[in-house]
């Protein structure tokens, strides 16, 4: 099987489960619409001390100007600016919606995730990003994760993921054993 | 091989398509360097690519450039990334 960790260990900045502490997350949240969906993203980014309120602007703004391209996935959004003063320190916030929101994406309508990022320049955020997309393309993680009854649940995800990242770039420890699964 | 991964600001979504597209082109056995770009800076990096990945909708925003632009529907999706980068190589 193909390494998937190449990237990720080339990557700077701080790990995933860094960031996405339970202030970050927000699960089952209502959203009128996606301004207001954005705006929960923003303002866990905000709790988890990544932005100011400024950056929540900032990201809405950019689905203003650009479109719902930030719709990456089938269902899942990924709101975004570009650094700035409103950005304290790299920052991913993950929100789950009680009900799906519209975005204006001709494919990936309507959404249930979203995620936010807050970068203060083009690196730090990296290696956090690259994990949470291989955490996102496996179809039962995603489904753990609209699950998720409440942050901790979410945090453990995302713990127990990088936990199982790191273990399988770790070489066996002993010829024909496998390594003992740590708890 | 030159591919540049294009998105509105150059460090959120076009990271996903190149990770994306970095396995992708692993499994394909392909050996390329894929850069990202922001819309502002993508016409003229594109001049210097031979293949552009982005989204339908920012494609039509970037309009016309040398190289083939392929558009990437579903980000973090592998098997379409395969696919479409596969037809591309022909």
């Amino acid at each position: 099987m193909p390494s998937l960790h190449d990237e990720a260990e080339a990557a700077v900045g701080p790990r995933l489960s860094q960031l996405v502490t339970t202030d970050a997350v927000r699960v089952g949240a209502s959203a009128a619409d996606w301004r207001a969906a954005v705006r929960v993203a923003g303002d866990a980014l905000v709790a988890s001390g990544a932005t100011t309120p400024a950056y929540t602007d900032e990201m809405i703004a950019t689905v203003e100007q650009l479109g719902p391209y930030i719709v990456i996935a089938p269902g899942i959004a990924l709101a975004h600016s570009r650094p700035s003063p409103a950005v304290v320190r790299a920052g991913i916030s993950l929100v789950t919606l009680s009900r799906p929101v519209e975005f204006g994406h001709p494919r990936n309508d309507p959404v249930h995730l979203v995620v936010g990022l807050a970068a203060v320049d083009e690196e730090a955020h990296v290696m956090a990003l690259s994990t949470l997309a291989e955490f996102l393309a496996d179809a039962g993680r995603r489904q753990a994760l609209i699950a998720a009854l409440d942050p901790a649940d979410v945090v453990r995800l995302v713990r127990a993921f990088e936990r199982g990242q790191a273990d399988e770039a770790r070489p066996p420890a002993r010829d024909g054993k496998e390594s003992v699964e740590r708890t | 091989m030159k591919i540049l991964a294009v998105c509105g600001m150059g460090l959120g979504t076009s990271l996903i398509l190149r990770m994306n597209a970095e396995k992708a082109l692993k499994q394909l056995g392909v050996e390329a360097d894929v850069e990202v770009s922001d819309m502002g800076s993508a016409r003229a990096l594109a001049s210097t690519a031979d293949l552009v990945l982005t989204s339908e909708e920012l494609a039509e925003q970037l309009g016309p450039v040398k190289p083939k632009v392929i558009t990437i529907s579903n980000f973090i999706d592998l098997d379409e990334m395969i696919t479409k980068l596969k037809a591309a190589f022909g």
